[in-house]
């Protein structure tokens, strides 16, 4: 650490040499400068400052690196669309089970009765008809991501429109679109995803992943309408509207800023709850369809397996968790680093 | 620079190198003139009448302090003015601004009068404030609702109102939040958004009654300089009398929706020719007095859904007579040049040695 100081660090005990007189001199040196400003400390831009007290939170922090390394190892080991990665395997390719199939990674140094640091030709193992498991879980890993995001997106900007738009208007506005929501809410989703699903079966996971967004934005807007009929009333609104401030300009500059604590969090979750939906129609087989594959998809094929083969369950389960999980993190840190009254320091 | 020195405060008015830009070229007539103003309020209880043909006139660069009691009728009235009541609200009457009647005008065209030609300074600063922007960022997007100007404009204009209503280190405290500051700051940056584009009209709606008391004296110090900066006229809402009297140049005082007394600030506070008037100024305690009880006026304001016939004031009132009950009086010209009182006893009003005691229980009522 101490080689890394920056050079205008005051150091102990070091000679003041006169290129180093301290910032007094500096300041007095350049013309305009007051030697006041001293005392002052420089007011922090909104963007610093949220970047700051993101990179603060801990968790946010460990989110953010476990989810981008996340993706980093989906995309560059098997490649993406034509291009290829680092990892020799492919995930659709059958081969030759070795050794039952059993994963060749180990992590147990040789003195704790291992073979050592090892990974081995195939880490994750293979499944039954020999494919590599780690391109297989990798593949899943991309797919699901696609899918999560895909919807949290959609059902997001949906749930916001819609939300926002019964919240601020009221009336005739509110009654339909509420109405509609109501509707959606009350038919289960796993229902209508499995209808539509099975209709759009072997269409790709782009047009799975619109279809859960497209059915997955009720809870959020219902929230965003709840947020919006409490900040429209509040004097600030009124304040922008008597200065001249049109309704649009009221919605997106004035009030969605105040929701968005509560959008961000409830995106993060339905990110994560995409997954598991994702998960439970591959399950079902209408979500992925094979040779393509999905996280939800290799657990579902694999649960029988889950006795005698557990690293074939455990592997795509693990990665569900790391993405599901970290976009929680980084949701709650967000949330925090846009509330402007958040003055407290993260341990 | 933080505190407004009072010596200076009747600062340079029509060359003043603060305005940004010179008068405009106004057309004949006074500035706002507001006539005949009624606003009724449907609800399950049967319908509200908020304001009862009010009319007022304001001059260029005059103040004009509308007075009453919660639930007269005088934020509903301004709110009116400014387009602002919801949209169940049925409003009728003129108000013209330099002329054009701006209740007849479109959505779009009034929308441009708000904040640009009448803005307005709300009574509580803690929650008018947008708590999720900066205060740079709230100023410019205030001029950024009416001109495509861009931020770095906006910002450098924002810093200058900043500076005008008396925040040190004004640039530095563009990044600042709501929440960062102090009351008596906040209201100072809701006068600096509130004169931002160079207004014709400010509406005061209380300005200091969210307020503590040494603070208020600051606030309308402030508001009297920016006023002579800006060369804007102010309509000033209150039930603050102390406030109007040290800064209004003319009073209406509002009743039960309806304006009660008119006139200059120093002859209702001398003269008032409306009983109303004379207990509002009477029930102001005094320093010089020793002890003694505060002197309310007796009663509650009527219901404004069912209005009794008659004058509205009369069940409190210790000069009623049988004939008060029978219509409601008009503002009658009184004694008293342009100064009218809708009161039928206005001269014996006039006779009285001082109006101010007519409450007290000693009073000998003619």
């Amino acid at each position: 650490m101490s080689t890394t100081r920056p050079p205008s660090s005051p150091v102990p005990a070091a000679p003041v040499t006169p290129a180093d007189a301290g910032p007094v001199a500096a300041a007095a040196d350049r013309p305009g400068t007051q030697v006041e400003r001293e005392f002052t400390i420089r007011a922090m831009s909104s963007r610093e400052l949220i970047t700051r007290r993101f990179l603060r939170h801990r968790g946010a922090l460990g989110g953010m690196i476990v989810f981008l390394t996340t993706i980093v190892l989906a995309f560059s080991s098997i490649g993406v669309a034509g291009i290829p990665g680092w990892w020799g395997l492919d995930y659709a390719s059958p081969a030759t089970v070795v050794e039952g199939g059993r994963m060749s990674l180990d992590v147990m140094p040789s003195f704790l009765d291992g073979d050592g640091l090892a990974i081995g030709r195939h880490p994750f193992g293979q499944d039954d008809i020999g494919r590599d498991y780690f391109a297989l879980t990798m593949r899943g890993t991309q797919i699901s991501l696609m899918i999560c995001l895909l919807v949290g997106l959609l059902a997001t900007l949906i749930g916001v429109l819609i939300g926002a738009a019964a919240g601020f208007y009221r009336g005739k506005t509110e009654a339909v679109l509420m109405r509609i929501t109501d509707v959606l809410i009350t038919i289960p989703l796993l229902v209508i995803a499995a209808v539509l699903g099975a209709n759009a079966a072997g269409s790709g996971p782009v047009v799975l992943a619109a279809m859960i967004g497209l059915l997955y934005w009720t809870t959020l807007a219902r929230l965003v309408r709840g947020e919006f009929l409490s900040l429209r009333e509040k004097e600030f609104v009124e304040a922008a509207r008597a200065m001249g401030a049109s309704s649009g300009r009221i919605i997106v500059r004035h009030i969605l800023p105040n929701a968005l604590g509560t959008i961000i969090v409830s995106a993060t979750l339905t990110v994560a709850a995409a997954i598991i939906l994702e998960t439970s129609l591959s399950f079902l087989g209408l979500g992925v369809q094979a040779p393509d594959t999905s996280l939800g998809l290799l657990i579902s094929s694999y649960e029988g397996a889950f006795q005698t083969r557990p690293w074939l369950f455990y592997w795509p389960a693990l990665f569900i968790v790391a993405i599901a999980l970290s976009v929680n993190f980084i949701g709650d840190g967000l949330r925090d680093a846009f509330d402007p009254k958040q003055t407290r320091v993260r341990a | 620079m933080a505190v407004p020195d009072r010596e200076r405060e009747p600062a340079p008015t029509g060359d003043g190198t603060r305005s940004r830009r010179a008068p405009r070229q106004r057309a004949e007539g006074p500035l706002l003139q507001v006539e005949n103003l009624s606003v009724d309020f449907p609800t399950e209880d049967g319908i509200v009448h908020a304001v009862r043909g009010v009319s007022y006139t304001l001059t260029e660069r005059g103040v004009l302090g509308i007075v009453g009691e919660s639930g007269s009728g005088k934020s509903v009235a301004s709110m009116a003015v400014m387009g602002l009541l919801p949209k169940s609200a049925r409003i009728s009457g003129r108000v013209l601004l330099e002329g054009q009647d701006v209740l007849r005008m479109s959505a779009p065209a009034q929308r441009s009068i708000r904040g640009r030609r009448v803005a307005m300074i709300f009574q509580d600063p803690m929650t008018a404030l947008n708590p999720v922007y900066s205060i740079g960022d709230q100023l410019a997007e205030a001029v950024r609702s009416h001109e495509a100007v861009p931020k770095r404009v906006a910002l450098s204009r924002a810093a200058e109102m900043l500076d005008l209503v008396g925040i040190p280190r004004p640039k530095e405290r563009l990044n600042s939040y709501p929440h960062e500051f102090s009351g008596g700051m906040r209201q100072r940056v809701m006068i600096a958004m509130a004169i931002i584009n160079d207004p014709d009209v400010i509406i005061a709606d209380e300005p200091t009654t969210a307020l503590d008391v040494t603070v208020q004296a600051q606030i309308l110090e402030t508001l009297v300089e920016v006023k002579n900066a800006v060369n804007a006229a102010i309509v000033l809402i209150t039930h603050d009398l102390g406030v109007v009297a040290g800064l209004a140049d003319h009073v209406l005082v509002m009743y039960a929706g309806r304006a009660v007394e008119l006139g200059s600030t120093r002859e209702v506070f001398t003269a008032p020719r409306m009983p109303y008037t004379a207990g509002l100024l009477g029930s102001i305690p005094n320093l010089d007095t020793q002890g003694g009880r505060l002197r309310p006026i007796p009663g509650a304001p009527p219901s404004l859904i069912n209005l009794p016939p008659g004058c509205p004031f009369s069940p409190r009132c210790p000069l009623a007579i049988d004939e008060c009950q029978r219509t409601e009086p008009d503002l009658y010209e009184t004694d008293l040049r342009m100064h009218t009182a809708a009161c039928i006893r206005w001269d014996t009003m006039a006779d009285l040695p001082d109006p101010r005691t007519i409450f007290r229980p000693t009073a000998v009522v003619p």
